[in-house]
Order: C-alpha cells, then sequence, then structure tokens
C-alpha cells in the first residue's frame, strides 16, 4: 500500500509504486481536474503541487508521491476563490479548457513567489503549459489581475 | 724477484672479493634505481606534450551533447544530440534549478523516465548556478583549459577535487547512462577519468590560444 497525501487528505492506496501519480489522481480517487495531455512532460495539463512545486503528474511515479503533500486543482482554494481562480472566470480566459488546470497551478507557484510578476516572469514560469486553443493572452492579462487582486487582500 | 705463493694467493683472493663486491653493488644499484623510479611516479613529470594531448581528449568529452547541454553559453539549457535550446523556455534560474513553475525537478526525475523523448533524470539534475556557469559551449580547447583549471571558475576545485568530480559524481556519470535515444560522449568514462588524470600528471597544461 502507498500513502498519498492529496489536497489534505490521507489516503491509502493499492497501486504500483511506478504507476504515474496522475493515474492515482484521476482513476483511483476520482480528482478528474487534472488532465492527461502527452504523457510525456511536454504540456503541462497534468501539473499538480507537490511540497508546493508545479509537478509533472504525467511522470511522477507514485513511489516519488508517496508521504508527500500533493495538492491538485481540487485543492487550490476552499470555495474556488484563489485569486488566479477569480481573475480567471473574470476575464473568461478558458476556450475548450482542458489545460487550464495545469495553468492555473503552474501559475499559483508563479504568484507565490513573485507578488508582482512582470510579462517576462510570466513567459519564464508559464511557457511550459501548453493552450492549443491560444489563450495565452488572457492567461497573461489574468496573471497580472490576480497579482492586483492579491495586493489589495493583503492590504485588508 | 718473484713474489711468495701466499701472496699470490692473497692478491687473487682480494682482485675476486673486489669483483664479486662491484658486480654485487652493481645488482643492488640496479634495484635501487628501480625503487626510485617508482617512488618518482608521485612526482609530476612535466611534459606539455603530452598533456596538452590528453585534454584533447577530455575536451571531446566535455563537447559532447551530454556534457556541454547543461554548461550553455546562454541562460537555457540545451537539449538533444544537436544540442538545441530547451523547449519551454526553461531558464537557469539563481541556483540552477530553473524557475518558479518550470523547476528542473517538475519533470526530471530521479531516474531516466524509459522512452524516447522523455526526460532523462538524476537527483542532480540541474545547470551551474547563475554565480557559477561553467559555461562549456563555445569555449576553445585553451579557454576550457583554463577554466576548469580556475577555482574562481570551476567552483573552487583543486586538481585533486577536479579529477574526483570527473571520476566519482554523479550526475557526471549519468552522461554515460544517459536513457533512450541519446548517444554517449566519445569515449568510456574510466578512459575520460584516465585521460583528465594524465594531463593533470603532467603538468595540466593548456593547448595552445591559437
Amino acid at each position: 500500500m502507498i500513502s498519498l497525501n492529496v489536497n489534505g487528505k490521507q489516503h491509502q492506496i493499492d497501486a504500483d509504486p511506478n504507476m504515474p501519480l496522475l493515474w492515482a489522481i484521476r482513476d483511483i480517487l476520482g480528482l478528474t481536474g487534472t488532465k492527461y495531455g502527452c504523457g510525456a512532460a511536454q504540456c503541462g495539463a497534468c501539473t499538480v503541487h507537490m511540497n508546493g512545486e508545479a509537478v509533472r503528474s504525467c511522470v511522477t511515479k507514485l513511489n516519488r508521491a508517496a508521504g508527500q503533500q500533493i495538492v491538485t486543482i481540487e485543492g487550490l482554494s476552499a470555495n474556488n476563490n484563489h485569486p488566479l481562480q477569480l481573475a480567471w472566470n473574470e476575464l473568461n480566459v478558458p476556450q475548450c479548457g482542458y489545460c487550464q488546470s495545469g495553468q492555473l497551478m503552474s501559475a499559483a507557484v508563479l504568484l507565490r513567489e513573485n507578488l508582482n510578476p512582470t510579462d517576462q516572469d510570466i513567459d519564464d514560469a508559464m511557457s511550459g503549459n501548453i493552450c492549443r486553443c491560444g489563450t495565452y493572452q488572457r492567461i497573461r492579462a489574468a496573471i497580472h489581475k490576480a497579482a492586483h487582486i492579491q495586493q489589495e487582500a493583503a492590504k485588508i | 724477484m718473484s713474489a711468495p705463493l701466499s701472496s699470490i694467493a692473497t692478491t687473487k683472493r682480494v682482485v675476486l672479493f673486489t669483483m664479486v663486491s662491484f658486480i654485487t653493488v652493481i645488482i643492488m644499484q640496479s634495484f635501487k634505481t628501480e625503487t626510485s623510479l617508482k617512488n618518482d611516479d608521485t612526482k609530476p613529470v612535466k611534459d606539455s606534450i603530452g598533456s596538452v594531448k590528453a585534454f584533447m581528449s577530455v575536451y571531446k568529452v566535455l563537447m559532447s551533447p551530454r556534457c556541454m547541454n547543461c554548461h550553455p553559453s546562454g541562460e537555457a539549457p540545451l537539449q538533444g544530440d544537436d544540442s538545441h535550446i530547451h523547449t519551454m523556455n526553461i531558464k537557469r534560474g539563481t541556483d540552477g534549478k530553473g524557475m518558479y513553475a518550470a523547476r528542473c525537478s517538475n519533470c526530471h526525475q530521479n531516474e531516466n523516465t524509459a522512452g524516447l523523448h522523455m526526460p532523462p533524470g538524476n537527483p542532480k539534475w540541474g545547470l551551474p548556478p547563475a554565480k557559477m556557469k561553467m559555461v562549456f559551449q563555445g569555449r576553445t580547447p585553451h579557454q576550457l583549459a583554463l577554466q576548469i583549471l580556475d577555482p574562481k571558475q570551476n567552483g573552487g576545485r583543486t586538481k585533486a577535487q577536479l579529477i574526483d568530480h570527473m571520476a566519482n559524481d554523479e550526475l557526471v556519470g549519468w552522461g554515460w547512462h544517459p536513457g533512450d535515444g541519446r548517444t554517449l560522449p566519445p569515449m568510456s568514462r574510466s578512459a575520460f577519468v584516465a585521460q583528465v588524470k594524465l594531463w593533470i600528471a603532467k603538468g595540466a597544461y593548456a593547448p595552445s590560444a591559437n
């Protein structure tokens, strides 16, 4: 049995330690917000947080994830009210939406480490998350907006 | 006037003893010389031509994609046997481990991920840090030799530590276990380390700048 902590909940999973974390999250735990894109760490659709870092769950084996703190898109905020989620809603960022949970999880790491990212910072953080619909301009605008929301919230 | 028989016998014995002693000394001396040569092995025998020749073998390995791709001249790592710039706009970052959501270990695991075009891996995966970039790409043999020998540019390593790094560092060793679809450096690691040792033992000369 493999011990997994996902979104603050402890799970005991009976699975091959070489299984990708993504399959455990989606098929065993039923958390389907995280998407399968390429299976080769090339697109970012499967991005989740492991101990706060934006790892690609399609190539992260269960034996690496065991005992670590995993957060998926379902656990990014309690009420879908992370500044990024608020900004995403306000600017209608998604088109088809398939890549968006990965985009949000990567952007969340950026905003945690850089409270006021420039366009260059956003490019440096987000270029590994591919969007076939080409929503990049809205993603960039939403990250700026989320940074503003976060800064305003900090003043209160 | 002839010498008495006893005197002749004594002279013969002295001559014989002298000859035996002489031969013995020669034999002992020859052993002594061999011993001295062995002891002298620890002392570097300067040989600029041999040293440079050894470094040129070392240089070929260092400039192979398996080594150079993580010692780029820019801020992005390189990929593949054609050493193209890493896709996804990956950057070195301060510690050499990437930036924000694009940290090396987000995709690169502790081991190679199986399959063609899958991320290679090692626990120490990353570039040299921003304050000590250790660039290989674009360096001439002359430049790279001087750089590698300079503790201010080589991570503070002595010559002995350089040899140890080449021989035993886990990430250096990955170059000879690169996973599916990646070519190996042009010689084995043991042959490479032997050339590094030879280069240094013969005086650690840098090839000519011309």
